[in-house]
């Protein structure tokens, strides 16, 4: 035995029936949506379904790096209604001062992105430099975003101006080649993301990280900045979901947001990324947020089951799917 | 050849496939009571087979199992313990978190409705008595070093009364004094009755021990002996098949310039003040008892670990806070912890042999290509034996993960290679090629620091020794000053004093 001489690995070998799974799980989601009903594949539903998925799925691309290196982000959903707040704060602050105008619009967005650089920064830091569990810093950091939204918002709605949120509208209800933005974004997010997860040092050090800290350590892997990028990427991502969402509602208030960090959470895992970290896979990510969005649709098209079971359903689906990923690891 | 007794646990025939690929190939293999049977081999050999079929963790394709000559009815490691065998693996069944107490009585603890916490420490205490341990029974797994745990593991086998014990070489990791306590204790199991077997690269315990010697090669027996009748020169040729020349390079000479110069050394809490010169060309031994600093000053020296003092590479002062400043000073270490440090088991080799140096592949895009080419080539050089290329690491037998780690470390091309246990629990044949990669790195004009258990590795291959002693350098040795008495002597702290005892430190 000892003397097996190594082949070359035959060519790319296909996905296992666990990396699959997924897939398949979306494709009989579509068809069965299909069957059920004939508006189900209708431009309008398809970018309806799409466009809502977008902002939980950048933000959960984002988290897939976080889950790959070992790490946990529990605040996203209420970081974002955070940088939802600050942000039409500041446009209506800045409003006198620079008009309606696309420039208004401009300063809105960085602010955006900074409020959540800021906001991922603060959750690194506190992993990486004040050394605490990331689940105990991200639930810290939850309370306290929500909490400063809803004072923000004194107890109720933060509204964007009128004139300006006519302005703001086509970011998320207009789009290029008929295809809405925020489903662009989030397209060219999840290839951004899949990438850079396969194909760059970032990536490999994530997986690195997650798989064992200790031999990413004595690898010359800068692990604490690897860590701390993870959560800044996230919060750069949050902070870019929120802008496309804003034009939505144009408003945020103390419920903006809620449950969406176990939307991602759970979309990242259905996606087969490890949760104890080590393995991830953007792409998948992708395949789970279509699937959680395309179970909400379905209850809302078909008379079949309550959509107040939604929860239910996804619930068993993100079981499932850990149940899955074990029979991967005792094969 | 009729033994005297009866064999309490005995393989008659044993075959073991895992898939199409049969491993063991009809071995027959027997315990005797108050015998220690050794049973030996290079990895891959098939001793971990042998040893997990008699410990009931996985059954054989074809052959039996005979307990007292009937067959054997466990069905695993847990029935196996109940009828009395029970296994001291390699890779330690210790829960980390719990104490050394609470492991040891793990699923059979004392007491009713509440657990007799008093009990089972004195129990506890007892047992680590027994075996001259000053481990604490309230020590937390975690915290004790792999020396301590092999202890402890040693002590929750005595505490299970075993009929039959196996153990994975247990020595591996021990201390030259704890392995005299573990030597002491195999006699008295003996003398009780107890059926042992014993595995071991060291050649020199298994002549001590033995009874009976078993070789392996390639899935089957191809040698039994009595104590005795097979000198190490005997076994180490039954093992690897030919005949093994001396296992060590030739010696080398004219060391060059000093590449590296350390003055005033110090790594809290253990080392202080470390002072040496290091040239190029040169093997510098380290030589010291497991805990006297000499990892922990390797940890130092590359940024492992905070440390302060004077570091000189040809001649200039560098300041080195991390790894990766190391290795811009082309200065790698090699870690002792294999599995736990150097190597990522859940991925495959070309991800493992690129890690530390994957800014060499590309950027901002890396190149699988440059990837599987750089695997090519640490395969050819460094002989890799995987069945295929995109194995998980952790599938590697012992051997092959430590030439995939050296291909890792000499991939960053450092000037200075600093390398902990360079042939920790690997076979024989391994070990000569992992030592003709250091004579050749010693020859291409590197640094190479050797840290070392294994006084024969230490004396082999070292143009000087180091000896560490509780943190501090207790000596140095050089040319024909290196002996083994003379190593043991700053080892064990009696330089000055020929009389003293070396028992304990």
């Amino acid at each position: 035995m000892s003397d097996t001489a190594i082949r070359p690995a035959a060519g790319p070998r296909l996905p296992g029936l666990s990396a699959l799974g997924p897939l398949l799980a979306l494709i009989l989601l579509v068809v069965l949506g299909a069957f059920l009903n004939d508006n189900f594949l209708s431009a309008g539903n398809v970018t309806n379904v799409l466009a809502r998925s977008a902002f939980i799925g950048m933000i959960a691309v984002g988290m897939t790096f976080v889950i790959t290196s070992g790490g946990l982000d529990l605040s996203v959903g209420s970081m974002a209604a955070f940088i939802a707040g600050v942000m039409i704060l500041a446009m209506n602050a800045l409003l006198p001062a620079m008009g309606v105008g696309v420039p208004l619009i401009l300063a809105g967005m960085v602010i955006a992105l900074a409020v959540g650089l800021a906001a991922g920064l603060t959750n690194g830091l506190l992993v990486t430099r004040a050394g605490i569990e990331p689940f105990i810093v991200t639930l810290g950091t939850m309370g306290i975003f929500r909490s400063l939204v809803t004072w923000l918002a004194d107890g109720g709605t933060i509204s964007l101006d009128f004139a300006v949120r006519q302005l703001y509208r086509p970011v998320y209800y207009s789009g290029l080649f008929g295809v809405a933005w925020p489903i662009l974004v989030f397209a060219l997010v999840a290839i951004a993301g899949q990438v850079a997860m396969r194909h760059t040092r970032f990536g490999r050090y994530c997986e690195a990280i997650g798989s064992n800290d200790k031999v990413a350590l004595y690898s010359a892997v800068n692990v604490e900045r690897i860590r701390l990028l993870t959560y800044v990427l996230l919060g750069l991502l949050v902070g870019l979901a929120t802008i496309m969402y804003v034009p939505r509602l144009g408003s945020a208030s103390g419920s903006t947001g809620t449950l969406w960090e176990l939307e991602a959470i759970a979309a990242v895992i259905i996606g087969g990324t490890a949760l104890k970290g080590g393995y991830g896979r953007v792409w998948g990510t992708v395949v789970g947020v279509l699937i959680l969005s395309l179970i909400d649709n379905i209850l809302n098209l078909a008379d079949l089951v309550s959509p107040y079971l939604n929860g239910a359903i996804q619930g068993v689906i993100i079981v499932l799917a850990v149940v899955l990923q074990r029979g991967k690891s005792a094969a | 050849m009729t033994a005297a007794t009866a064999p309490v646990l005995e393989l008659v025939g044993v075959r073991k496939s895992f898939g199409p690929i049969e491993i063991l190939h009809g071995v027959d293999f027997a315990l005797h009571a108050g015998e220690v049977h050794a049973l030996i081999g290079e990895n891959g050999a098939g001793k971990s087979t042998i040893m997990k079929i008699l410990g009931g963790f996985i059954a054989p394709s074809a052959g039996d199992i005979r307990l007292d000559g009937r067959p054997a009815s466990y069905r695993s490691g847990a029935e196996a313990e109940a009828a009395g065998v029970v296994v001291i693996h390699q890779e330690f069944n210790l829960a980390p978190d719990l104490t050394v107490s609470e492991n040891i009585w793990l699923g059979r603890e004392l007491g009713r409705v509440f657990l007799d916490h008093r009990a089972m420490r004195a129990g506890t205490q007892a047992l680590l008595d027994e075996l001259d341990s000053a481990i604490s029974p309230e020590a937390r797994i975690r915290d004790l070093p792999v020396s301590d745990r092999q202890m402890v593991e040693i002590a929750k086998a005595l505490s299970r009364k075993a009929r039959v014990l196996i153990m994975d070489e247990p020595s591996a990791v021990l201390t030259s004094r704890e392995v005299e306590v573990l030597f002491r204790q195999i006699e008295r199991l003996k003398a009780q009755g107890v059926a042992l077997l014993y595995t071991s690269h060291r050649l020199e315990e298994v002549t001590r021990l033995a009874d009976r010697v078993t070789v392996l090669r390639d899935g089957a027996v191809v040698r039994r002996a009595r104590r005795g009748e097979l000198t190490e020169d005997g076994m180490a040729t039954a093992m690897v098949g030919r005949d093994l020349q001396d296992i060590y390079p030739a010696r080398r000479h004219h060391p060059g310039e000093v590449a590296l110069e350390v003055r005033g050394f110090h790594v809290p809490p253990l080392v202080e003040d470390v002072s040496f010169a290091l040239r190029r060309g040169e093997v510098l031994g380290i030589s010291g008892l497991v805990g006297s600093g000499r990892t922990e000053l390797a940890e130092g020296l590359v940024g492992l670990r905070p440390a302060h003092g004077e570091i000189r590479r040809n001649g200039v002062p560098v300041a080195i806070g991390t790894v990766r400043e190391a290795a811009a000073h082309g200065m790698a270490y090699l870690t002792e912890d294999r599995k736990e440090r150097g190597l990522l088991l859940d991925k495959n080799l070309r991800e493992n042999l690129t890690l530390s140096t994957l800014p060499r592949f590309g950027t901002p895009f890396l190149s699988a290509a440059r990837e599987e080419a750089a695997l090519g080539k640490a395969i050819a050089d460094f002989d890799i034996r995987a069945p295929r290329r995109d194995l998980r690491v952790g599938n590697l037998s012992g051997g092959n993960q430590q030439k995939l780690l050296l291909a890792k470390t000499l991939l960053s091309d450092p000037e200075i290679v600093i390398i902990d246990e360079p042939t920790r629990g690997i076979d024989v044949g391994t070990k000569s090629q992992i030592y003709a990669f250091i004579d050749a790195l010693a020859r291409e004009g590197r640094s190479v620091i050797v840290i070392s258990s294994d006084m024969p590795e230490i004396l082999g291959l070292s143009d000087r020794v180091l000896v560490m002693r509780q943190g501090r350098l207790a000596g140095e040795l050089a040319g024909e000053r290196i002996t083994e008495t003379a190593v043991v002597r700053l080892v064990m702290g009696t330089a000055g004093d020929s009389s003293g005892s070396a028992a304990h430190v």
